[in-house]
């Protein structure tokens, strides 16, 4: 096991190390250079001049490359030219967003969508099947943005029972700790403000959350139908085992295995996903920074932010594979 | 309605799994060898009372017994006719504004208020229809170029890889890895900031994110064709291995990729509207494209909801349709299904 984790650590060196020459030459090309992009394209050449040495944007490409990764080695990721703060500083400070956000959609897609598909396979080629197909074809092929302006239009323009946007009521006095807002207003003991960031997640997190339930239910459904057809399936009915015994023990953990594979993938999805949902409700999160961040060419954000999220994904498929592990000792033996 | 294999929201690389884990639901690629084996099979047995018919020409004959088939195709077939004869079909220019003089701060007429825009204006005095109508031209267009591209390169990549193997398999993947370590969306936005905004830096930013996907299919799909029998056979035979290749291996690995592409065609017209949605289309705030007209629906959802519901529609219909047509090729190609 440690193996495996070690060798997919190492794997990961030369995925981060090519990403990295990448957006050390993305930044090469911007359109104007590096030096325009920092300063507008209204620049002088004088000022052009001054950054360029400042920066040392005139030495030769291979000297600037290990003077960013230098710098990048030790946690400098520039600052924002939006805000003049930190890129590391602004990450931390919206990331919580985020995470609580796509916490909220990854359970809604999770908790939903593993007995939609069950429930599907359960009815295979009935009514219940053609809807729940039917319903998880929908989740892919409606764009998420559009699915965010459904909700809210129907749900806070028209019905008024939950809020458009935002992350929180600015008329709560709450206090935030963590900047996980549901989670601060619980361990302050301010309810009311815990309940008012959980009711400004609903929306947002269920536009988010619809994709991942989609797919979700149908590899559960593909993978029930393969298992529940198993041998050692049958071998269990017919030494008469409880069928709660049978579908928990038998059934479903030998079907989750697919499902964790496509969830790992789908919980690196949810940060695109995230851009265009935090978009619409005005979330004040890492994708609508990053949203800005495009307008405005934010470079050192944006640079900052790919290599982030090129981490965490790059980690999550990595806790994705070793769970795999934990749940199929074959995968460990292999 | 049997499914194997999830489509790819976000072009996400759902068909790559961990080594454990192809076996459950195992997609055409995995197994892609039972479609190869049938074809040379049926072909060669001399003693079999039926004859053998290609897979493709099989294929059709289930599409054409499907339902979702059929409606996948009408939606399709419909959407081309659209696009292409938009010039015809479309009362008003694209970018034209000929209600700009109904339009009130307050009020924006809607479908039916005035006879001659019969789907409404928008905020710009634009006529909704028309602008669907050139939008869907403009969605094909970015759909199929970017698709194209992203077929090309990854087609390009996988066949090194599944070829040659070795080093230039392990720097192919890494290559795919490094695509696949930014998520697709940002990738296509970091593209589209070099690029500059506009409906070129689209179409390469959506073609470039789907290289990996193609890339891996192919490979996977590739390796597996490679072990088979009749490769050995054509190897025994003392065939180059530039002919193994082109006319033996490549032939029988593409199923899964055209597959694939269908579907993608899908993902490339929601990412399309999906960037433009974010204001990297370029061009006048008044162009026709679906992604653009929902962004500025945003304002106007109180009081003219029908401005964001109209686009969205369309991108979702036109996505329905790719989506229903790739997964009942992808069925109709599947050796499981093809047994029954």
């Amino acid at each position: 096991m440690l193996r495996l984790i070690g060798k997919r650590l190492l794997l990961l060196i030369p995925t981060l190390f090519g990403l990295s020459v990448l957006l050390f030459l993305w930044v090469r090309s911007l359109p104007g250079g590096p030096a325009t992009a920092l300063l507008g394209d209204k620049a002088t050449p004088e000022a052009v001049a001054r950054v360029n040495a400042a920066y040392g944007f005139d030495k030769p490409l291979v000297e600037q490359y290990f003077q960013y990764m230098g710098r990048i080695l030790s946690g400098d990721f520039g600052s924002s030219l939006l805000t003049n703060r930190p890129v590391l500083e602004e990450f931390a400070a919206r990331f919580p967003a985020t995470l609580e956000l796509s916490a909220f959609a990854i359970v809604f897609a999770v908790a939903l969508g593993i007995p939609l598909g069950y429930w599907a396979a359960r009815h295979v080629g009935r009514w219940q099947d053609q809807l729940a197909v039917l319903l998880s074809l929908m989740g892919v092929v409606v764009p998420v943005f559009f699915l965010a302006f459904i909700l809210k239009w129907v749900f806070a323009v028209q019905l008024g029972w939950l809020p458009p946007d935002g992350r929180q009521n600015p008329r709560i006095d709450a206090t935030h700790y963590t900047n996980f807002f549901v989670w601060d207003g619980l361990i302050t003991g301010e309810f009311d403000a815990a309940f008012d960031a959980f009711t400004h997640l609903v929306l947002p997190g269920i536009a988010l959350g619809t994709i991942p339930l989609a797919i979700i239910a149908r590899i559960t459904r593909a993978s029930v139908l393969e298992v529940q057809n198993a041998d050692y399936v049958r071998t269990a009915k017919a030494k008469g085992l409880a069928p709660n015994l049978i579908r928990n023990r038998f059934v479903m953990r030998n079907a989750m295995l697919p499902v964790i594979t496509t969830l790992g993938l789908q919980l690196g999805l949810l940060i695109s996903g995230a851009v265009l949902t935090e978009t619409v409700f005005a979330f004040n999160g890492i994708g609508s920074f990053l949203w800005d961040a495009i307008f405005n060419l934010d470079f050192p954000v944006l640079q900052g932010f790919i290599i982030f999220i090129a981490l965490i994904y790059s980690l999550i498929n990595l806790v994705v594979d070793v769970s795999y592990g934990l749940i199929d000792p074959r995968v460990r033996v292999s | 309605m049997s499914m194997n294999l999830p489509p790819t929201p976000g072009g996400g690389p759902s068909a790559e799994m961990t080594p454990g884990a192809a076996p459950v639901g195992a997609p055409v690629e995995a197994d892609g060898a039972p479609v190869a084996a049938g074809q040379t099979q049926s072909t060669s047995e001399p003693g079999m009372d039926t004859k053998g018919t290609s897979v493709w020409k099989d294929a059709f004959q289930r599409l054409k017994r499907n339902p979702a088939a059929i409606a996948g195709a009408i939606i399709v077939v419909l959407f081309f006719l659209v696009a292409i004869l938009a010039p015809v079909l479309a009362p008003y220019p694209g970018e034209s504004v000929p209600g700009a003089r109904e339009i009130t701060p307050g009020n924006i007429p809607g479908p039916g208020e005035i006879g001659a825009y019969p789907l409404g204006l928008d905020r710009f005095g634009g006529d909704v229809l028309s602008k669907l109508i050139w939008g869907a031209q403009a969605s094909l267009t970015i759909g199929i170029v970017s698709t194209a591209m992203g077929l090309a390169g990854g087609m390009l990549l996988g066949l090194l890889a599944g070829t040659f193997g070795g080093w230039v398999d392990g720097v192919v993947m890494r290559i795919v890895d490094i695509l696949l370590s930014v998520p697709n969306l940002l990738l296509a936005v970091s593209i589209a900031a070099v690029l500059g905004q506009g409906q070129y830096a689209v179409m390469i930013a959506i073609g470039v994110s789907q290289v990996p996907i193609f890339a891996r299919l192919l490979r996977s799909s590739m390796l597996t064709q490679k072990g088979s029998d009749y490769v050995l056979a054509a190897q025994t035979l003392g065939l180059s291995r530039s002919t193994i290749t082109m006319s033996h291996v490549l032939p029988n690995s593409v199923g899964p990729v055209i597959v694939q592409a269908t579907l993608t065609l899908a993902t490339a017209v929601i990412d399309a509207a999906a960037l433009s949605f974010l204001g990297l289309g370029g061009g006048r705030p008044e162009t026709a494209e679906w992604g653009r007209m929902l962004t500025y629906a945003q304002a106007e959802l109180g009081i003219a909801p029908w401005l964001a519901f109209l686009p969205g529609i369309c991108i979702a219909v036109t996505a329905l349709g790719f989506t229903l047509l790739g997964e009942s090729l992808r069925e109709a190609l599947d050796p499981k299904s093809r047994r029954r």
